[in-house]
């Protein structure tokens, strides 16, 4: 018998009595040289640092002289975690930041992606059975490492998620992912996985052929034990279906094409890469990213030079700074009462309730409430798919509450009503009294001021803004908004529940539009003013969509309201006092005097018909003419965000652009507003 | 029949601290828009979401139901869980035909006085609208036989042998309206009133208009707002009122039924009976002690019950069965209560009930009573109106009475303490009943 390899630290090595080895992965922090018990403290996740790889490595190596040397004494190798939170989260991303140095950026990127692949090649090819016991979360090279085994099986629990992100973050599943994954469960559905990055759970796993079995915990063991030593084929493209077969092999060309197509409607390649890298890596190169020649714009080098990855990165990272909000409190939330069941509140409360909360919904009558009811029913429906219960439970959670007798145990009150300074203050005056102990009081107001809003509370410190964006259920930054009189331990528990709902809070001063709105509405007035200087809307869009706006200015107002944009534009300029930007453009004027109102009314800046804007073919510019256009566009953009962090309403540049990126979808790949104006110096 | 064999009167106090029902939904020859688990999961959240402590201080869920669904069998415990209540909070089911939502408050006061609860949710459900149809018994054999059919040669032997019979479905609710003893239904239970005391068609009649029209009144004065919680379907449909309430009820348009039970002679028709129909109702109990932990502020509170049986075939009077020993041991005649409800669950049954009360001969020789206890002032007996209007989801109806009754008694006028009786009959032969008192 081989001596194991030793010194691990992150990896443990379980040898059966059946022969078959189980390896548990358990990264640690070792502190100083010595890999002793003592020097170890625990991490949360399995992450595959360079330390934990260069342990597999050693692994594999040894297994495989043990399979040379002694055959028959190694029956089987099982991966497994001895982390409860989940299986692997992925590479290291910590490692990916050192891409950002464009000096070393390629020779970095290819060693990454070659330690990886050549890793899992040794692995795949290792004469024994392999398998991965996945239960949590299971990311990235966490999933490669799976794929690289002959089977898996995945745990039957709703944590356990299977997913490719590196797209997310402009990189590609460079260790085999795009060699294996197709070959398991078909092009369409592999393609979908590595272009979207979108996770699968166990039973879909299943499904799907990527997982062979799919088990409740409490089978997990034996399953894996049977398993490893049952001789079964490893599934393989010969167990797909003919027509996926055919999409492997002669068919390949179509399925791209129509994959490119696809993604095309998504993201610009000049701005988004790495999808296109994906599909002709695997159209052409087998899944092989070092395979393709450096001077192709798909290839790692390319990759790992265009700024989009790195500015990717830095979007993930802001992502995490956003989510250690509200860290410090420990406020939890079991009921949230919510006043005004229109677009905003109801779907402030389907929100809640989706998250486990009980919701109290309040309006004037019943029949204002039912709307909300049956939106939320849609779309958990949607979301929860054949699984009936789930709907049910969540549904059960709203209650409708036209008295509002609910406010007296809700540990969250927001008011979500039309935007009345009267109506608040009455209604914020009855609520106050009936307040349990404790419990944050907020108003989602986007327009009025928090402090005269609190003007009508014996206690206006414990009066927050939460500010939600529309759709609810799409955006993902939650903006908290500090009154001048709130105090500092209710925002940290506002903060706290915004987590707990799984939104971005981003701190916020009281100021009129806050930040967001603030920063969208010069930038949708500018465009206004290409119109009245006689562009065409289509063409002052399209400017801005080739920018990597996720949405052009003009349909966003279409979107948001004309009648609102007025308002809007009437109260920035006010307060913003300068000459230049007082005026309301004349063809915001004149489309709102004659009830032109955009998306609600069928027709504003463009035509709306099923919910679509009717969009003819921009005018022909130039390149230099459209970055032109752009720029002109993009300019109140970041000159407001400065402006707002000059006058500390968000408090650091940073949050600003994470705030613009998540609160408007300002193109990611160019890592928000203030960063892309600082690193092209306009 | 004494009431020296009775239970005692109540030594500790039960506490009404409040009470929710959903609108009462009719049946219409249809599985109707929610499962009995969903009634009562909507009324009670309501309910539960407007107190002073969460659902984790209740002691435990009691639920009367008569028809569970096969796959809400223990409804009690499930409703439980589906209305937030944590998982250490027992729930359970309680089946007494007609009086299951009695039952369950009845249940709870037992548990509340012995100790061993403080705060118990309690009250009674029923879809009928969804009762199952049931294969007959001869096509369940022949299902079985298929099943065990080994060889294709068997197979085909017992597909001969099916008969287009056993695809008639028996309906599962007639199944629960027959007395299986007497093989009555309920309505031939109440044709036997009528035949005993003389109460013709018209009678019937006026009385189910009158319910209609009291309903209808208390709706339009708002009595119902402070009891009634609303449903919303998933497609948005609301229901916020009973909505087999007919405001344009008449005399003229009753007398046009055909008998329903006892074809075609027969006086009970659809329209002086209560209606089949779908809802929840739930109440909130407390002992003393939790009503001073929570610092409640109770709606009333029951001083007593009582139980009786009587002959399957004349079940209707079951109120008077079950009432009259509470007016013995407290000594009260039937007009010092403020207030009556006398389940509507048949007119010639609630009527059957006071010309019982009236007759000396049944006073004595069926109660023990030296003579007849005798007129109940209609005025006081269910001013708004009753299950002829409002509807009759079986287990859902006695924990509404109870609370409906209380809700009537505190808007009186006055401060002085007002007591009112909640009755009701039971399939099988039985009655129930519930003394309720206001505070001081």
């Amino acid at each position: 018998m081989n001596a194991q390899p030793n010194n691990l630290r992150h990896w443990r090595l379980e040898v059966r009595d059946n022969g078959v080895v189980w390896a548990w992965l358990d990264r640690v922090n070792v502190q100083g040289a010595e890999n002793t018990p003592e020097n170890h403290t625990p991490e949360h996740t399995n992450v595959l640092t360079r330390e934990v790889m260069a342990e597999l490595a050693q692994c594999v190596s040894h297994w495989q002289k043990q399979c040379e040397h002694t055959p028959n004494v190694l029956r089987g190798i099982v991966f497994a975690s001895a982390k409860d939170s989940g299986f692997i989260a992925g590479a290291d991303i910590e490692e990916f930041t050192q891409i950002r140095d464009a000096s070393t950026a390629v020779q970095v990127a290819t060693q990454l992606v070659e330690r990886g692949w050549n890793l899992y090649n040794q692995l795949a090819a290792l004469p024994v059975p392999t398998l991965a016991l996945i239960r949590g979360f299971c990311m990235g090279g966490g999933l490669e490492l799976a794929l690289a085994c002959k089977y898996r099986i995945v745990v039957d629990e709703p944590s356990t998620r299977l997913a490719l992100p590196e797209v997310m973050l402009g990189i590609v599943p460079g260790w085999g992912g795009m060699l294996r994954l197709p070959q398991l469960v078909g092009a369409p559905a592999a393609l979908d996985m590595m272009l979207t990055g979108r996770a699968v759970d166990a039973r879909k796993a299943k499904r799907m052929g990527l997982a062979d079995v799919c088990v409740p915990p409490r089978l997990m063991q034996r399953t894996a034990d049977e398993w490893i030593v049952s001789g079964k084929r490893p599934r393989s493209a010969a167990d797909l279906p003919w027509m996926q077969r055919l999409m492997l092999g002669p068919l390949k060309s179509m399925v791209v094409r129509k994959a490119r197509a696809q993604v095309m409607q998504r993201a610009r390649p000049e701005h988004y890469p790495a999808p296109y890298a994906i599909l002709d890596m695997w159209a052409n190169y087998g899944g092989n990213a070092l395979a393709v020649p450096s001077s192709q714009p798909t290839s790692m080098a390319a990759l790992a030079t265009s700024p989009t990855t790195p500015n990717l990165l830095r979007v993930y990272q802001l992502q995490e700074r956003l989510k250690r909000f509200g860290r410090e409190s420990d406020f939890k939330v079991k009921h949230v009462h919510v006043i005004g069941a229109g677009t905003m509140g109801g779907d402030i409360a389907a929100w809640c309730a989706g998250r486990g909360m009980t919701v109290t919904l309040q309006d004037q009558s019943v029949a204002r409430i039912a709307p909300a009811i049956a939106r939320a029913a849609k779309a958990y429906e949607r979301k929860h798919k054949g699984d009936r219960r789930r709907v049910t439970q969540t549904l059960d959670r709203i209650v409708p509450d036209v008295s509002g007798r609910g406010v007296c145990q809700a540990d969250v009150v927001i008011e979500a009503i039309f935007e009345n300074i009267d109506a608040k203050h009455a209604l914020f005056k009855s609520i106050e009294p009936m307040l349990k102990p404790g419990a944050i009081l907020a108003s989602n107001t986007s327009s009025l001021k928090l402090e005269s809003i609190g003007s009508a509370l014996r206690n206006p410190s414990r009066l927050v803004g939460i500010h939600f964006f529309n759709p609810v259920a799409r955006m993902p930054l939650v903006e908290v908004v500090r009154g001048e009189n709130s105090s500092e331990a209710e925002v940290q528990k506002a903060l706290a529940f915004v987590r707990q709902l799984d939104k971005l809070p981003l701190p916020v001063k009281s100021a009129p539009g806050f930040l967001v709105n603030a920063v969208l509405g010069p930038y949708m007035l500018e465009a206004m003013r290409c119109v009245d200087a006689g562009l065409r809307a289509e063409t002052v869009d399209e400017a801005a969509l080739a920018f990597g706006m996720p949405m052009g200015p003009l349909e966003l107002a279409d979107v948001v309201g004309l009648d609102v944009a007025l308002a809007v534009g009437k109260s920035l300029s006010a307060s913003a006092g300068s000459a230049e930007t007082s005026v309301v453009p004349t063809c915001l004027q004149q489309r709102a005097d004659a009830g032109e109102l955009g998306k609600k009314t069928g027709r504003g800046f463009f035509d709306w018909q099923n919910d679509k804007a009717v969009k003819r073919a921009p005018a022909a510019m130039s390149e230099a003419e459209k970055s032109a256009l752009s720029e002109r566009l993009i300019r109140p953009i970041v000159l407001t965000t400065r402006r707002l962090v000059a006058e500390g309403v968000v408090a650091d540049a940073d949050l600003a652009d994470a705030g613009m990126i998540f609160g408007t979808g300002f193109a990611p790949f160019r890592g928000g507003p203030l960063h892309d104006a600082d690193s092209r110096s306009v | 029949m004494s009431a020296s064999k009775a239970t005692s009167i109540n030594p500790t106090p039960i506490y009404i601290v409040d009470g929710a029902r959903t609108p009462f939904l009719k049946a219409r020859n249809t599985p109707g828009p929610f499962a009995a688990s969903d009634l009562a999961v909507a009324a009670g959240r309501a309910l539960l979401s407007r107190q002073r402590f969460g659902a984790e201080a209740l002691d435990e869920v009691i639920l009367g139901c008569a028809a569970p669904a096969p796959d809400e069998v223990n409804i009690g415990r499930l409703v439980a869980l589906r209305m937030g209540c944590p998982q250490s909070v027992p729930g359970w089911t309680v089946m007494r035909n007609c009086a299951s939502g009695m039952q369950a408050i009845d249940s709870a006061m037992a548990n509340i006085q012995a100790g061993r609860s403080h705060l118990v949710l309690a009250g009674g459900v029923d879809a009928l609208s969804r009762a199952p149809l049931l294969w007959p018994d001869a096509a369940v054999k022949w299902f079985a036989a298929l099943n065990s059919a080994r060889s294709m040669g068997q197979k085909l032997g017992v597909l001969t042998q099916f008969k287009l019979a056993y695809l008639s479905p028996v309906i599962g609710l007639l199944k629960g309206l027959t007395d299986p003893v007497v093989g009555l239904t309920m309505g031939q239970t109440a044709e036997n009133l009528a035949w005993r005391f003389g109460i013709d068609r018209t009678q019937m009649d006026a009385f189910a208009v009158r319910s209609h029209q009291r309903t209808a009144a208390a709706y339009d004065a708002g009595h119902f707002a402070n009891e009634l919680v609303p449903l919303v379907e998933r497609n948005g449909n609301a229901h916020e009122q009973d909505d087999g309430l007919r405001r344009d009820s008449s005399l003229a348009g009753l007398a046009k039924l055909k008998p329903v039970f006892d074809k075609p002679l027969g006086n009970i028709t659809a329209g002086n009976s209560s209606q089949v129909t779908d809802g929840a109702s739930w109440l909130l109990l407390a002992s003393e002690a939790a009503v001073k932990q929570y610092d409640l502020q109770p709606l009333g509170r029951i001083v007593d019950s009582q139980w009786a049986g009587l002959d399957p075939a004349q079940m209707g009077l079951g109120p008077v069965h079950a009432a009259t020993p509470i007016l013995q041991r407290h000594g009260l005649c039937l007009n010092d209560l403020d207030a009556w409800e006398i389940n509507e669950a048949f007119a010639a049954q609630v009527l059957g009930c006071l010309a019982a009360w009236k007759s000396d001969e049944y006073c004595r020789t069926e109660l023990g009573l030296s003579g007849a206890l005798g007129e109940l002032d209609e005025h006081k007996l269910n001013i708004d109106g009753g299950a002829i209007a409002v509807g009759h989801p079986v287990g859902a109806s006695g924990a509404r009475i109870v609370l409906h009754v209380l809700q009537t008694l505190r808007r009186m006028p006055g401060t002085h303490v007002k007591r009112g009786m909640a009755a009701i009959c039971i399939g099988g032969g039985q009655g129930g009943a519930m003394l309720v008192e206001t505070l001081p």
